[in-house]
């Protein structure tokens, strides 16, 4: 940096904002992924007691305490919204992504910092559109995927659909937007000797993830678009009265949709290399393979899109070809899994809690990742499409995996962020119990599925009473996980022990554990050089 | 309803399930926890595909696990305090990309042999049209004078000795056994989905398009599915119920239904034209 001088004047007095304003203003990547992670962690308490209500009505066969039908599907609506654009998206991309990106590649901040600011507040008025969304008339019930014509002005006549439509609109745009600012920062502001394949694995990850929000958010917006014209201006894009068609809004939403969930879980791979390499005190084994593995699943995530369209009717051989298409993945995704037990395979392994959530995550993301296989095979689909095996699959994927690797960054890093460490044994208590409860409430949701049970339903026949039940009592156990979460975190940033920079020892090698605990409001204001360290 | 939480009633299903041979029960059953038993050639191949596939996932999920136990085990701070530093291993990085391509392509070649026989029939021996309303299904016959009727769940105080809750319909599809069945599928308002898990059939009903599908019953039973495919508010509540039939129960079924579910319109023309068939 040519104004090193300067800079080293403004650390002196260490500049930070005060008050209201260092948030509302705040053009700090630190500030900001602080805010996105408090924003993940109220959205997920609104999405995780949607969750539970579905589940508690779920219980028992019958009616219990959802009357009103259309509120049930807009519960599932809105916890799947949720989940997805306010919970695991913000905590992994716009959290850990923001927090730890420019740390680890020796940056001052993020290219575009004021972009960074509109990023975050997009997205918080686009939460705000979504719960205005399940308030208006009768809400939402369309599920995530929005199909038409259920979706359009016939079925679902009062505006909460196009406030949802809105509220995707600005969640996209600060998608696209932070995606813009990763690609540029980690392009252009990595440390001196830095060079893309020395980058820490984490930060392979987002800018993967960023690519992928670049090409897939756009497409999800002409769609919503026509969608919304179609219900307010009388196109008729997705209406076969006038010529359009309902599957054309399918094949748009799944080319967004599928890699959408790459999205999810690229930054969750991330997380996952960091903390195995750390606490395997080991290099991550096949470095290049890892980074170019996970290349190789953005690149096939966007031609996969119609294994989510196995029963709409597609000619055969398209079938055939998204058959084959999608198995394809699991090659990458089976490097990434057997990569990470070499990192281990030799190594001086501790068990501190975030390399619990992290054998948890590898263990879990494999039994997700299997029943995906199964489900991959349009014949066998037959079976398993909208069934609760599909619920089963990709809550294993993305409740249990994606969530494990958040909670893995979070007890990673939280040391690293607000200056003090968490408290041990808690934090294995909470892994312990979410693992019991998440393995309870979603394993059954297989057998359900195999039986026959349909998706979305808020009442069943009598003879899926069992494993309903049993479902519940998970929920209700990780439920009990979820508050113990909470008080490991109040317990972490009132009473937590003062961290050192490096809490982790000589596993942890990224450049985020050089810089003091809590990082200081500026960090790395001269460029670090990372030539003399060996390569990843 | 739900009165017993018995440990011993997954294991005692599950020993039920293996044990399950020809019985003719097409419904789901308490703490089941496998496929329902198939009713058609179609389901039969899904399930000896999905018995190929279950062993393939289970050995890949505890060849892992077993890894990652012995990993745990074997090179954990006490037992390895010295972390090695190897970082490559060429052989094992190609072993690991290769056997699962290989595992990949044992799966596929069953996979599209399944895909292919199950999505229509070249020799229909007769047509079932299904069309799907918000929130009812209505069926029409078009090979036997094209006679229609709606199909709507039995609410559940309405419900007569044997009736299951949210799968019985007051009037189910009847369908002759050992009889190419083409079914044809549409919707009148949102997408609905036709679903039978012992035929192996699920097939969106679209509007604006025709789904062709087909079905082969092999036993003669009722069979139960479900609407697949979200389609608003009683999505919950537009079972399907199909009664496999003989050929000859068929036939006379289909000359009662002629009169009972003939149109409006022309009803009595209909009704002379069954008595010339009677006669």
């Amino acid at each position: 940096m040519a104004n090193g001088a300067s800079d080293a004047a403004h650390h002196a007095h260490d500049h930070k904002p005060t008050g209201l304003g260092r948030w509302l203003y705040s053009t700090n990547h630190k500030d900001i992924g602080t805010m996105y992670i408090v924003l993940s962690i109220i959205a997920a308490v609104v999405g995780g007691a949607m969750s539970g209500m579905i589940r508690l009505e779920l219980a028992e066969p019958g009616i219990q305490y959802i009357e009103d039908f259309q509120f049930y599907n807009v519960l599932v609506t809105a916890h799947g919204f949720i989940m997805v654009f306010f919970v695991v998206m913000p905590g992994l991309i716009g959290g850990f992504g923001n927090w730890i990106v420019p740390l680890m590649i020796g940056a001052p901040d993020m290219a575009f910092p004021r972009m960074n600011n509109i990023s975050f507040w997009l997205l918080a008025a686009a939460l705000v559109l979504m719960v205005m969304a399940g308030l208006t008339g009768s809400g939402p019930g369309t599920g995530w995927t929005v199909y038409p014509p259920l979706s359009n002005a016939d079925f679902h006549s009062d505006a909460a659909v196009d406030f949802g439509i809105l509220s995707l609109h600005l969640a996209g745009a600060s998608s696209v937007l932070g995606a813009i600012n990763f690609i540029t920062t980690i392009l252009n502001m990595r440390a001196t000797g830095m060079t893309l394949h020395r980058m820490p694995l984490f930060v392979w990850s987002i800018l993967v993830t960023a690519f992928l929000l670049l090409l897939a958010i756009p497409v999800l917006a002409g769609a919503l678009t026509m969608l919304l014209t179609d219900r307010n201006f009388g196109t008729a894009f997705f209406s076969p009265e006038g010529g359009g068609d309902p599957i054309l809004w399918q094949h748009l939403f799944w080319f967004f949709g599928h890699p959408e969930v790459y999205i999810m879980v690229l930054p969750a791979f991330g997380v996952i290399s960091q903390i195995v390499s750390t606490f395997s005190r080991k290099p991550v084994f096949g470095y290049l393979g890892m980074a170019y593995a996970m290349i190789a699943i953005g690149f096939i995530g966007f031609i996969v899109w119609a294994h989510h369209m196995n029963a709409v009717g597609l000619d055969v051989n398209t079938r055939a070809y998204f058959v084959a298409a999608t198995m394809v993945i699991a090659v990458p995704t089976g490097v990434k899994i057997f990569s990470w037990i070499a990192t281990m395979w030799g190594g001086s392994l501790r068990f501190d809690t975030p390399m619990l959530w992290a054998l948890g995550f590898i263990f879990l993301f494999v039994v997700g990742g299997v029943t995906g296989v199964v489900l991959a095979n349009a014949g066998a689909d037959m079976a398993f499409h909208d069934t609760y095996y599909v619920v089963a699959h990709f809550h294993y994927v993305l409740s249990i995996a994606a969530v494990f690797a958040m909670f893995a960054g979070f007890y990673y890093w939280i040391g690293k962020m607000s200056g003090r460490q968490y408290p041990e044994g808690l934090g294995k208590l909470h892994f312990w119990i979410t693992f019991i409860g998440v393995n309870v409430m979603f394993f059954p949701q297989h057998f359900l599925g195999m039986a026959g049970m349909p998706r979305r339903i808020p009442d069943y026949p009598d003879a899926y009473a069992g494993w309903n039940m049993v479902s519940s009592i998970g929920a209700a156990i990780t439920m009990v996980g979820t508050l113990l979460f909470f008080i490991v975190l109040f317990r972490t940033l009132g009473a937590g022990r003062k961290v050192e920079a490096n809490p982790w020892g000589e596993g942890a090698t990224t450049l985020e554990w050089a810089v003091p605990s809590p990082a200081p409001f500026h960090t790395h204001e001269d460029t670090p050089n990372v030539e003399a360290q060996p390569a990843e | 309803m739900f009165k017993r939480l018995n440990v011993f009633a997954p294991i005692l299903a599950l020993i039920s399930f293996v044990s399950a041979g020809s019985a003719v029960a097409a419904e789901p059953k308490p703490w089941q926890i496998g496929l329902q038993p198939a009713a058609s050639p179609v389901m039969e191949r899904i399930h000896d595909f999905h018995n190929l596939l279950l062993v393939i996932i289970t050995l890949i999920t505890l060849f892992v696990l077993a890894l990652m136990v012995y990993v745990i085990v074997r090179f954990n701070e006490k037992s390895n305090p010295v972390p090695s530093k190897t970082t490559h291993h060429s052989v094992l990085e190609v072993i690991w990309t290769a056997v699962p391509v290989l595992i990949l392509v044992a799966i596929a070649v069953p996979s599209f042999k399944l895909l292919y026989f199950m999505d229509r029939t070249q020799d229909a021996e007769m047509t079932l049209k299904v069309i799907g309303h918000q929130w009812y299904w209505s069926y029409e016959y078009p090979d036997h004078g094209n006679f229609t009727f709606d199909s709507n769940l039995v609410p559940e105080d309405e419900l007569e000795e044997g009736q299951k809750r949210l799968l019985a319909v007051d009037n189910k599809v009847v369908l002759p056994v050992d009889t190419n069945v083409r079914l044809l599928l549409g919707s009148e308002d949102v997408m609905h989905n036709w679903a039978v898990p012992a035929f192996g059939v699920k097939l969106d009903t679209v509007p604006g398009r025709t789904n062709e599908t087909w079905v082969r019953i092999t036993g003669e039973g009722t069979y139960y599915g479900q609407c697949s495919e979200l389609c608003g508010v009683n999505h919950g509540f537009m079972p399907i119920m199909v009664e496999a039939v003989s050929k000859d129960a068929f036939k006379a079924w289909v000359a009662k239904a002629k009169v009972e579910f003939a149109n409006e319109e022309n009803k009595s023309l209909q009704i002379v034209q069954a008595k010339i068939d009677a006669k």
